[in-house]
């Protein structure tokens, strides 16, 4: 296949039917190295068995729907954002507030805490990611010391720390993704590929890796290295939306939540889509998923009921 | 249950609107319903009951639906198929016909089944006026049945006010709506009645209910033109609302886009990949290895502080010394040691006993540069430069000449990534050399298998409680480092509490100020027959304070 050079008697459906192809050959190779799966394997992996979850601690405070939430690394403190334009700092073991700050939009859409835990992110409808320090200063009027750092073309969907505070990764329903430098508020570098709103992200838990996954409403989940920019992997089998994204514990493998009302595991090794979870009584989209700690548990959230699901093979429903 | 992934379906949608969100649920649903009235297939006995001056026409007990959900979408606990109904009812396609909260329950309660023309799926979004109109005619039907709720008493106040210029209009509405409502059967009229009644519920719900209408604003775009009037009332003023202005595409698709992919496909057909099977390996392998650290499956040790109120996992985990567990799970992979600071500690103390250490300190000062504010970045980038691979450098890394050639190009740039090739080959080098003996020196196996020291133990556990407390006494009291000054601290500890031979250990603390080095010393417990030294972890923590990168001076008393 001609990728080098430009051949202007090229037309666009003709370059159109020689990518239909690829993919076509793309998913031929891959099936052949699909020997086995998942489930069969997991089988021999003890059944999480009914999982009851309880409400440890019921977070009052909000006036509106919460529509973000990201823990702190202390295991204890939570940042959470609403439609209302309130973001709280609460230490969810007292349930005491800590901080809260208005902004000056509704619906802050996304929030994350640093990982020293002395600043928090946010954004939405402002279009813009804003860091604001945490001080103990009852004095100190946290929205005095607020700091602009990503400018997007259209709301924030998501944000992140990567593994400083100086750093934040974006993304927007602009259809991108951006890294942002905390202090001079520059962008390093921008992610372009997603074909409509980028709705989630989440960042490779490896201490080497320079990557992360991001899904949008193109159905698309796209991994990115954050170094060059370039997507270098990218899975398109969801039927909507994908409204969430998790890496599974060891960075190997990630879920996703749909509007579909289907989660699925890709593997990034094998580049495909390993399963899916869906239950014919699951009408809703799931809004949000991730994983316990081994990566046993997939934990699904999707209008008001929580589902929780085995992660190699069926789903075990709770109250 | 899960299933395969074999055949990637390929969705090819006629209507792009179709395919919003909400569409896929509202057609869902729709499927639902249309069977569980489809008494051919086993739907559910819709009847009319004989009330006792009257009959009800065209209802369906809450049972019934329960049942027939539990069986036809293979729903096992009741509760969850009360839960699906009651979504379902939320979203207004069944209703109970004597509440106005839309809920299910599981009893002999009587629903009904909404008509399609008020299905959500016809993006109704009345207005005001349209809400008006329905209030003034349920006023003007003298039926004790159709008198109006107190919260729609007051609903109507505020909308008489709000409309009285125009009240003359929606009363005239009105009243054309009960002159054809009367020309109905009248079995007719009480189902219609009751559905209109329901997608007001919908529309303009009780006070504390959810308004299930309201959508995420993420969504909003993509939605069909809204109708604004069930009653075919249309207004002048009436606007396009400015969230439904239907989305496109972010830009249209040019050729150079069609090439960039043609590209990334090819670059994926070349890409090597893993069997299925060994993924699946891999994937549970490492499941099962960590299941005993997951807190949701394996209660965790002392206990779990969200199920105890109690914090004693969390202080034990900020603790120096770490548990038998955790040491292991820093054998687990290279990753898992560099993660956990205390892990970090043991592996650069164990290091620098070799006289290795520059690997780790350069591993771990690239690391840190990566997360420098992009001001700082290129002062760091010389430092490190200096520091590790310059000729003639304090502590020289050894790369091969060809990753040293690339990494001597990138310093002239500067950026974040200058090491980025060397850090990959020292990562590599210790993993595969220094990390594995490591894991069987005995420093390391030592602590995995909690090794009990024999009798002084005890004693030196004092001495070091004694020296941690005073250690923790010093970073609370000196904690503002701009405030020291070159104050030299003398702990004496004192004798094991079993009065066994135990050498006394004077240490010194030398400086605090960032010019200055941390001094270190070991602490020297000697017991009959065997020399035993400990590197206390604290001292991490003061060289942390003092604000020095990774510069750890032995000093030998």
């Amino acid at each position: 296949m001609a990728t080098d050079g430009l051949h202007e008697n090229e037309t666009l459906a003709s370059l159109k039917s020689e990518a239909e192809s690829l993919k076509g050959k793309l998913e031929e190779e891959r099936a052949k190295l699909h020997d086995v799966e998942l489930h069969q394997v997991a089988e021999r992996v003890e059944a999480l068995g009914q999982f009851v979850m309880k409400t440890r601690r019921t977070l009052k405070g909000h006036g509106n729907k919460v529509l973000c939430m990201d823990w702190c690394k202390d295991k204890r403190r939570i940042v959470s954002s609403s439609q209302d334009g309130k973001v709280i700092v609460w230490d969810s073991f007292t349930t005491n507030k800590e901080h809260a700050v208005t902004m000056p939009c509704t619906w802050v859409m996304a929030c994350a805490y640093a990982p020293s835990g002395c600043a928090i992110a946010c954004g939405g409808l402002d279009n813009k990611c804003s860091v604001y320090p945490l001080t103990f200063d009852k004095n100190e009027n946290m929205a005095a010391k607020k700091k602009s750092v990503a400018m997007h073309t259209n709301y924030l969907s998501a944000c992140s720390f990567t593994n400083s505070d100086m750093q934040i990764l974006t993304a927007s329903g602009d259809g991108t993704c951006a890294l942002w430098d905390v202090e001079s508020g520059q962008l390093l570098q921008s992610f372009h590929g997603h074909g409509a709103d980028v709705l989630c992200l989440d960042l490779a838990p490896s201490e080497t890796g320079n990557t992360f996954v991001s899904g949008g409403c193109d159905k698309k989940a796209m991994v990115w290295d954050m170094r060059s920019g370039q997507c270098v992997q990218a899975f398109e089998t969801h039927e909507s939306d994908i409204n969430s994204v998790r890496y599974y514990p060891s960075g190997d493998a990630f879920a996703s939540g749909s509007d579909d009302a289907t989660c699925r595991l890709y593997d990034l090794r094998a580049d495909r889509e390993v399963a899916i979870y869906s239950k014919e009584s699951i009408i809703f989209g799931a809004s949000s998923v991730d994983f316990s700690l081994s990566g046993l548990g997939l934990i699904v959230f999707s209008e008001s009921t929580h589902r929780y699901l085995r992660i190699e093979s069926e789903i075990v429903p709770c109250n | 249950m899960a299933q395969g992934s074999g055949d990637q379906r390929a969705v090819g949608i006629a209507d792009p609107e179709e395919s919003s969100p909400n569409m896929i649920v509202y057609r869902k649903i729709e499927d639902i319903i249309t069977k569980m009235q489809d008494d051919k297939t086993g739907g559910v006995p819709i009847r009319t009951v004989k009330s006792f001056l009257s009959k009800i026409p065209s209802v369906v007990t809450g049972t019934d639906i329960v049942q027939w959900l539990m069986k036809n979408l293979s729903i096992e606990d009741p509760v969850e198929a009360i839960h699906v109904g009651s979504l379902i009812a939320a979203q207004g396609y069944v209703f109970p016909i004597s509440d106005h909260v839309l809920t299910v329950k599981d009893d002999g309660t009587f629903y009904r089944f909404q008509a399609p023309y008020f299905w959500p799926s016809n993006c109704w979004e009345p207005e005001n006026t349209d809400y008006a109109i329905y209030l003034c005619k349920r006023t003007m039907q003298n039926k004790a049945r159709l008198e109006l709720a107190d919260y729609e008493a007051e609903n109507l106040a505020r909308l008489q006010r709000a409309f009285a210029r125009k009240w003359e209009f929606i009363f005239m509405q009105a009243e054309a709506q009960v002159k054809i409502d009367r020309k109905k059967d009248k079995t007719e009229r009480k189902i219609l009645d009751s559905q209109e009644r329901a997608f007001w519920d919908v529309h303009r719900p009780v006070p504390g209910c959810v308004n299930t209408t309201e959508m995420d604003i993420r969504k909003c775009r993509r939605l069909k033109n809204p109708q604004k009037s069930v009653y075919g009332v249309t207004e002048e003023s009436q606007s396009q609302s400015p969230v439904h202005i239907p989305s496109q595409p972010i830009r249209k698709t040019t050729k150079e886009d069609v090439r960039k992919q043609i590209t990334f496909l090819n670059a994926q057909i070349d890409r090597h990949c893993l069997k299925m099977s060994k993924v699946a390996e891999s994937l549970i392998a490492y499941t099962e290895q960590y299941v005993e650290y997951d807190p949701l499956i394996t209660p965790a040790e002392p206990s779990n502080p969200w199920v105890s109120d109690d914090i004693a996992l969390w202080d034990i985990e900020m603790s120096k010394e770490p548990s038998q567990q955790r040491v292991k799970r820093w054998g687990f992979s290279f990753d898992e040691i560099l993660k956990d600071q205390v892990g970090r500690d043991q592996f650069l103390r164990f290091l620098e006993s070799e006289f290795s250490s520059e690997n780790l300190r350069f591993w771990l000062a690239v690391q840190d540069l990566k997360k420098q504010p992009l001001q700082d970045v290129a002062k760091r980038v010389e430092e490190i430069w200096q520091e590790f691979l310059a000729p003639g450098a304090p502590s020289a890394i050894n790369l091969d000449s060809h990753s040293y050639e690339i990494t001597s190009q990138n310093v002239k740039d500067g950026g974040r990534y200058t090491f980025e090739d060397a850090q990959e080959h020292i990562y590599k080098l210790m993993k595969s050399d220094s990390y594995a003996r490591f894991l069987r020196s005995n420093a390391y196996q030592d602590l995995l298998l909690a090794k009990k020291k024999p009798e002084s133990e005890q004693g030196r556990r004092t001495s070091l409680e004694k020296f941690t407390r005073s250690v923790a006494y010093i970073e609370k009291t000196h904690s503002q480092v701009n405030q020291l000054d070159d104050k030299c601290l003398e702990l004496h500890l004192r004798k094991g509490s079993q009065g066994e031979e135990q050498q006394c250990v004077c240490l010194r603390i030398q400086g605090w100020r960032e010019s200055l080095k941390v001094g270190l010393c070991r602490l020297q417990a000697v017991v009959p027959n065997s020399l035993y030294t400990e590197y206390h972890p604290a001292f991490s923590d003061l060289q942390r304070l003092a604000l020095q990168p990774s510069r750890i001076k032995k000093k030998k008393i």
